[in-house]
């Protein structure tokens, strides 16, 4: 038997244990990846997109917009300050309600109601927005997010779970086209 | 000194690393490299080891959890002895890191070092400034205050752009639907491990290769870069007329990254840590958010994009950006090294410089924002409400309690989004005044729902007295030839 033949056994044997430790991180990867991924698969099953309370129809006297905060459905121990999220009550005619998301529509920052000139303003980049929530002027491309609500023994629900943005699902279902005030 | 030797010689009989450390200190760089130019590199690499060891007293008392950071970073800033200058420290060790990255880069760029053969060097240093630029700002959502939480939500509304990926990114992002808990575990996690680990790699890569393919010579006009004849035009020139790399020019390296890190703690000492701001409580919406200063030439940029080329540009200009810089040696591998032979790349830099440096300006003062409190503390000037009558005055509480101010400006005081009012009735007449309360327009929202006729009559009785005194308000000819010269006086002057 020449040296040859000798190395390439073992040259064999060294592929074969490359290729097991391939085969071995490729099922490894399978769990690691899932981990990696859970927060994309975990947002889509429970309590996400919930029908959560803000409170009693007592709070949001007919015809003004008052600011409303709700628990984060998807919430941990450990959210501190963050699990509460705020949003926009607009009481139309004490019948009719919109509920729109802190977040302005162009980034994300949060828009502050001005009862006296009835506008919404951003103070990131000067977006405003009328009473309906339809766009006023600035750089927002849309009217603001509006969530889905329902009255429900005299308590105001809306179904939220999502820092709304522009290509999340909930922006493209609520909102596009405010209803006209 | 004896004792001292027979330690050495006891390590390096083991280690057998004394020659090849002896070597590598004392190898030949140009004679004119030896200078006050190139040492950026080394105080960039001094900037990154003070982050790493201030990062490191900062992780053994930060609390890396979204209920408890913020007060955390409160004991750091008053309870714990000199916590907040180990604060100070990181935030200013942060941005003398950045800005001495960019120096570093455009003095490399301007010196053409980044042609053959050491374009892998490049763009090693590229991707340092990447993972720089992602340490400054997973760093500032550390600092989990109100401008973090909505610096978050800025960094998700623009995830959530990308097509088709955009809410699963979101979700990636934010470690859930919404920023929480898990967000800022995730942040920590990639601030403190993940990116650091690259920046290590990177910087080692980096170096190792700076002393293999040697300092760059110092440009000279006309000497230009050929593949074939480089590295043997370079090897004549480090070995006939360089110098040994120590002492020759480590002392200059030495000298100023001595200097960086004493400019770095006197910035520390006198204008101490960065915030923590208003705690992230998201239900506290009186906020103004603003990034950190590095990052104030992107928030200003987006105030100024239109939103049908907003998205397109946001998710192609940085990829683009860094398509280029990272194929810059691959395009321009050989010929002149000379910044005074390269007129492009000289304005290149020149008009990146400007333009940062024009939106960084803007982004301090954001002229594009209402001031969200200008109707409630600014008065209107005395001199706009002497001697005029009472529904000019009517007005001017119109104009005041209808918020115009936070966007139009008198006197200087009040918003920029708007242009400012002092002498508006030059430029509109009482009809336009009106048309442009009630309709809006320009950007403007409208009025017209929203104030009544008395209203809308009275503030624009005040815009039309916004005059200086000797010149005459706006007013329409045409109008005065058909209703008779009379009218023009009434019912506003």
């Amino acid at each position: 038997m020449s040296i040859d033949t000798v190395v390439s056994r073992r040259a064999v044997l060294a592929k074969i244990g490359l290729a097991f430790n391939f085969v071995v991180g490729a099922i490894l990867a399978v769990p690691i990846v899932r981990y990696l991924m859970s927060p994309v698969a975990r947002g889509r099953s429970g309590g996400y997109l919930d029908w959560l309370s803000l409170g009693g129809l007592e709070q949001f006297p007919v015809g003004q917009t008052r600011l409303a905060t709700y628990h984060n459905p998807v919430r941990s121990g450990w959210d501190g300050e963050t699990a509460d999220i705020p949003c926009w009550v607009r009481n139309i005619d004490g019948q009719n309600f919109q509920v729109f998301a802190i977040n302005c529509a162009h980034l994300g920052c949060p828009v502050r109601w001005f009862p006296q000139s009835n506008l919404f303003m951003c103070p990131c980049h000067g977006g405003a927005y009328y009473q309906d929530g339809s766009h006023a002027s600035g750089p927002p491309p849309r009217g603001l997010f509006q969530y889905s609500y329902k009255i429900d023994d005299g308590q105001l629900f809306i179904k939220a779970g999502e820092t709304p943005t522009t290509g999340s699902p909930t922006a493209s279902l609520n909102g596009k086209g405010p209803s006209c005030s | 000194m004896q004792l001292i030797r027979r330690i050495g010689s006891w390590f390096d009989a083991r280690l057998q690393l004394g020659k090849e450390i002896r070597e590598t200190a004392e190898h030949p760089v140009p004679r004119e490299s030896a200078s006050w130019f190139y040492v950026f590199g080394s105080a960039a690499l001094i900037t990154f080891g003070l982050q790493l060891v201030t990062g490191i007293l900062l992780a053994t008392v930060y609390v890396p959890s979204a209920g408890e950071a913020w007060n955390s970073l409160q004991v750091l800033n008053h309870d714990i002895a000199l916590g907040w200058f180990i604060r100070a420290l990181h935030g200013w060790g942060s941005n003398f890191m950045v800005a001495i990255v960019l120096i570093h880069m455009v003095q490399v760029f301007l010196f053409g070092a980044y042609k053959y053969p050491r374009e892998l060097t490049w763009i090693l240093g590229v991707m340092l400034l990447l993972v720089t630029l992602g340490m400054a700002f997973t760093g500032q959502v550390l600092r989990f205050d109100q401008d973090a939480y909505w610096g978050l939500g800025i960094g998700a509304s623009i995830a959530s752009r990308v097509p088709f990926a955009g809410p699963w990114l979101v979700n990636l992002l934010l470690g859930g639907p919404i920023i929480a808990g898990a967000t800022l575990s995730r942040f920590f996690a990639i601030h403190v491990f993940l990116i650091p680990g690259l920046l290590i790699g990177f910087v080692c890569l980096h170096v190792l290769l700076v002393l293999k393919l040697g300092v760059n010579e110092w440009p000279v006009p006309g000497r230009i870069v050929r593949r074939a004849t480089y590295l043997r035009e370079y090897h004549q020139l480090t070995h006939t007329k360089g110098v040994p790399f120590v002492p020759f020019a480590v002392w200059k390296d030495i000298l100023f990254s001595g200097f960086v890190l004493l400019s770095v703690a006197a910035c520390a000492v006198f204008f101490g840590p960065f915030g923590p701001g208003g705690p992230p409580d998201p239900t506290i919406i009186q906020t103004a958010p603003r990034p950190d200063f590095f990052f104030l030439w992107i928030y200003a940029a987006l105030a100024f994009l239109p939103p049908a080329v907003e998205t397109p540009l946001l998710l192609t200009a940085p990829v683009v950006g860094i398509a280029l810089l990272l194929l810059l040696p691959f395009f321009a591998g050989e010929g002149e090294k000379s910044w005074k032979r390269r007129p492009i790349a000289v304005f290149t830099v020149l008009l990146a410089a400007v333009a940062l440096g024009s939106f960084t300006q803007l982004g301090l003062h954001t002229p594009w924002s209402p001031v969200m409190d200008a109707w409630s503390s600014m008065p209107i000037p005395r001199e706009f409400l002497h001697g005029r009558t009472a529904l000019e005055r009517r007005g001017a509480i119109v104009f005041q309690e209808k918020q115009c101010r936070n966007c139009h400006s008198l006197d200087g005081q009040g918003g920029k989004r708007g242009p400012a009012l002092d002498r508006v009735a030059l430029r509109l007449t009482s009809d336009q005044l009106v048309r442009q309360v009630i309709q809006g327009g320009g950007n403007m929202p409208a009025f017209g729902k929203n104030l009544s006729p008395a209203e809308t009559t009275a503030v624009v009785a005040f815009l039309h007295t916004l005059h200086p005194a000797g010149q005459a308000p706006a007013r329409d000819a045409a109008q005065d030839v058909a209703l008779g010269a009379d009218h023009a006086r009434t019912p506003y002057r």
